[in-house]
């Protein structure tokens, strides 16, 4: 494996680089402070800063773009944060190929969403702290990318899952988000001990947690400590990004806005743990086991999820299935090292478009259905809604990997090293394009074609154009992202990941394996189109499971149930436990060393009596014992 | 004459005292017995004084007699006091402060 590159000093605009998170965090910290008097212009300031930052990261990227790939990494140290014994941490960004598109991402699908919130949310009193929460959010992701230190990088982290619990329970007053955004606090924190673990390796390890220090270090670690920090960040990986067994947050996480859905599912938080392990590659290069463990988590998440997606009638839910089925394949490529990261995290900028277009989607057509949903109450909405539907049907194409739509190229070479790698996890990634088509095609039929069976006193109708006008721009995207993507990203990437910059399989290359996942994916649309299709009839309501299958589905296949059996009920049996410890053994021997002292004072207290001869014959008789033990002693 | 014999005669009073003390109720006369017992320890410390040739007991003895003067008027004042409340004298009827 080559070196990786070594950044070169900011000059220029790049010293500057913190800007781009000053400027939503500045954003986030007005809206929260200012108070009332900015209810009515928090919406616009709120879009405008991640745009500001996207503007930012564009002249950035234009820079890098005209720069020798040498010095196309800049490192931008800001300050010292601690300098303690032999360990010095100093807080530093990294603009490297990697972080600049996440960037562009995150400010660019980020900005986009903020815009449609502004219609989204224009009847909610609480905008404002919406709005706040959301640059918090960005800021937060920001931070998480651009950190040159896995301790900095942990700051964004947790920054991010303050935000997502905020913004998941923003609805706070129904039950469900609030119970939803505790869930996913708490799962998370199960993958953050695992990073700040990791953490504590690294710091005892290489006396540093800069990414620097620690790709220098990791070729001469024994490969039980590369085990150790890869099965650790896999585990932080898991909890952000929603991978078995830590999933069980990401459905609940549904309670929230869809703006919010969209942002978490698209553009920052679940892209966090990919990023985590893409940024980790020198790690994982040491350890084999470690990035097994990957891929097998990966393969087994995307079918998981792509279960759970076919089995849901909540819209959202099945976006969410899907979510953590196509950052199953972003794991599972990225375990399996230099050939998979570059792919990875292809799919992952495509992904960020297709699924910001499609949550953002179903969010208008639950704003044109009064917030129904349900799929069985949907149906015949193309007509009703024509930008919608088009742009919907971009994000549907790109994620089933219709040919020339992002999601094919992206897929495809995903596909194919899984079959380099190994065929079953080849023909389980295939077998997963397939679920995938079978359940976005239900989607698509069960929301925009068929009979109407909205509810009553319904009347769907096309969304404003300031909703609209984003889904376009992520419309194109989807449909486009591929085809600019393609012969770029790998050579792109391969400084910062490690690879080598080999070349790319053209626009219209043709293997055997694109050709079968093509027909895998045909079928699943076949099975899907035979049974939801325009003319077969939709129950209203959904009907008493048949198969298992079914069941398991739309229980979220026992996550919960597992998680309650395996974790809660024996953990609260280890609390009531002790507690009974504590108030029959702690509690016992403090009350009774305290009992057993006041009983004997109560009764040494009889002595008291108040009668002063008795006194003086205790006052004799002391005196008469201390006279002769004194004698005796003499005597002696 | 023997010193050991005023060492003696200050045994019994003290002795005299403490018993005197330890068995009248009357206030007046368990104070006169407090008395009788500094005073046999006044003679005691007098005649180690003159036993041993050293002035030291007999400083002491002057300590004791100051001592002895304070309690007076402290413990007189207390008894009439009481006596003027309770209209007795009995040490056994002032029981009220215990358990």
């Amino acid at each position: 494996m080559p070196p990786l590159e070594t950044p070169v000093p900011a000059t220029g605009l790049f010293t500057v680089a913190w800007l781009l998170i000053a400027i939503p965090a500045l954003s986030a910290a007005i809206l929260l402070l200012v108070g009332r008097r900015a209810d009515r212009w928090a919406p616009y300031l709120g879009a405008i800063a991640p745009l500001i930052s996207f503007a930012l990261g564009l002249v950035y990227f234009v820079q890098m773009l005209g720069r020798d790939v040498a010095t196309r990494a800049v490192s931008v140290p800001l300050y010292n944060w601690i300098s303690s014994g032999r360990w010095n941490i100093n807080v530093g960004l990294l603009i490297d190929q990697l972080s600049i598109v996440f960037v562009l991402l995150i400010t660019g699908v980020g900005g986009l969403i903020h815009v449609y919130s502004i219609g989204y949310m224009a009847h909610d009193d609480r905008r404002r702290r919406f709005f706040a929460f959301l640059n918090l959010f960005v800021a937060a992701m920001l931070l998480l990318v651009l950190a040159d230190n896995y301790l900095v990088l942990f700051v964004g982290w947790e920054g991010v899952g303050l935000a997502s619990y905020l913004l998941i329970g923003f609805w706070q007053y129904k039950p469900t988000a609030a119970t939803a955004a505790k869930k996913a606090f708490v799962v998370n924190r199960v993958g953050d001990m695992g990073m700040s673990l990791a953490i504590m390796l690294m710091l005892a390890t290489f006396g540093s947690s800069a990414f620097v220090d620690v790709n220098d270090g990791m070729p001469k670690v024994s490969s039980t400590i590369a085990l150790i920090m890869g099965l650790l960040l896999l585990l932080a990986a898991c909890g952000k990004s929603a991978q078995v067994p830590l999933q069980s947050w990401l459905l609940d996480a549904m309670e929230g806005p869809t703006p919010v859905s969209a942002l978490i599912h698209a553009a920052t938080m679940v892209t966090a743990g990919v990023y985590l392990i893409t940024r980790s590659n020198a790690i994982y290069a040491q350890s084999p086991t470690a990035s097994t463990v990957v891929v097998v988590v990966g393969t087994v998440t995307l079918l998981f999820g792509a279960w759970i997606g076919c089995a849901k009638d909540d819209i959202k839910r099945v976006l969410a299935g899907s979510t953590m089925s196509q950052i199953g394949y972003m794991m599972l490529a990225a375990g399996i090292g230099t050939a998979g990261y570059a792919y990875a995290i292809f799919l992952l900028l495509v992904h960020g478009f297709f699924k910001a277009d499609m949550f953002l989607g179903a969010g208008s057509v639950m704003h044109a259905t009064n917030d129904e949903v349900d799929m069985r109450h949907y149906g015949a909405l193309r007509r009703m809604m024509p930008i919608t539907f088009v742009t919907f049907a971009a994000g549907y194409l790109a994620i089933i990997g219709f040919p020339f739509f992002s999601g094919f190229y992206a897929k495809d070479h995903i596909i194919e090293v899984a079959f380099e790698h190994s065929a079953v996890v080849g023909g389980l990634a295939m077998l997963g394009a397939g679920i995938t088509a079978f359940y976005m095609t239900r989607l698509m039929l069960m929301t925009f074609y068929g009979a109407k069976r909205w509810q009553e006193g319904v009347s769907p109708h096309e969304s404003p154009p300031v909703m609209t006008v984003p889904l376009v721009f992520l419309g194109i995207g989807s449909a486009i992202g591929g085809l600019v993507l393609n012969n770029w990203i790998v050579g792109w990437l391969a400084p910062a990941v490690g690879g080598e910059p080999e070349e790319t399989a053209g626009l219209l290359h043709v293997s055997i394996v694109g050709v079968l996942t093509l027909v895998v994916v045909a079928i699943g649309v076949g099975i899907s189109v035979f049974v939801f299709g325009p003319r077969r009839e939709i129950p209203i309501t959904q009907p008493a499971s048949q198969s298992f299958l079914t069941v398991a589905g739309r229980n979220d296949l026992y996550g919960d149930a597992f998680n309650e059996a395996v974790f809660m009920r024996p953990g609260q049996q280890l609390t009531e436990g002790l507690v009974r410890f504590e108030n029959s053994g702690i509690d016992g021997a403090v009350n009774g060393t305290a009992a057993a002292i006041g009983g004997m004072s109560s009764r040494l207290r009889r002595v008291q009596n108040g009668f002063v001869r008795s006194y003086a014959l205790t006052m004799t008789v002391g005196a008469a014992i201390v006279g002769l033990v004194i004698l005796l002693g003499r005597l002696g | 004459m023997n010193p050991t014999n005023y060492i003696v005669l200050s045994a019994i009073l003290f002795t005299i005292g403490t018993v005197g003390f330890m068995i009248r109720r009357n206030a007046i006369v368990a104070f006169m017995c407090v008395e009788l017992m500094l005073n046999a320890t006044n003679l005691a410390l007098v005649t180690f004084s003159r036993m041993h040739g050293a002035l030291d007991g007999q400083v002491a003895a002057f300590f004791v007699m100051v001592v002895a003067a304070a309690e007076v008027v402290v413990g007189l004042a207390i008894i009439v006091t009481i006596f003027r409340t309770r209209h007795s004298a009995s040490v056994d009827d002032a029981n009220l402060l215990k358990f």
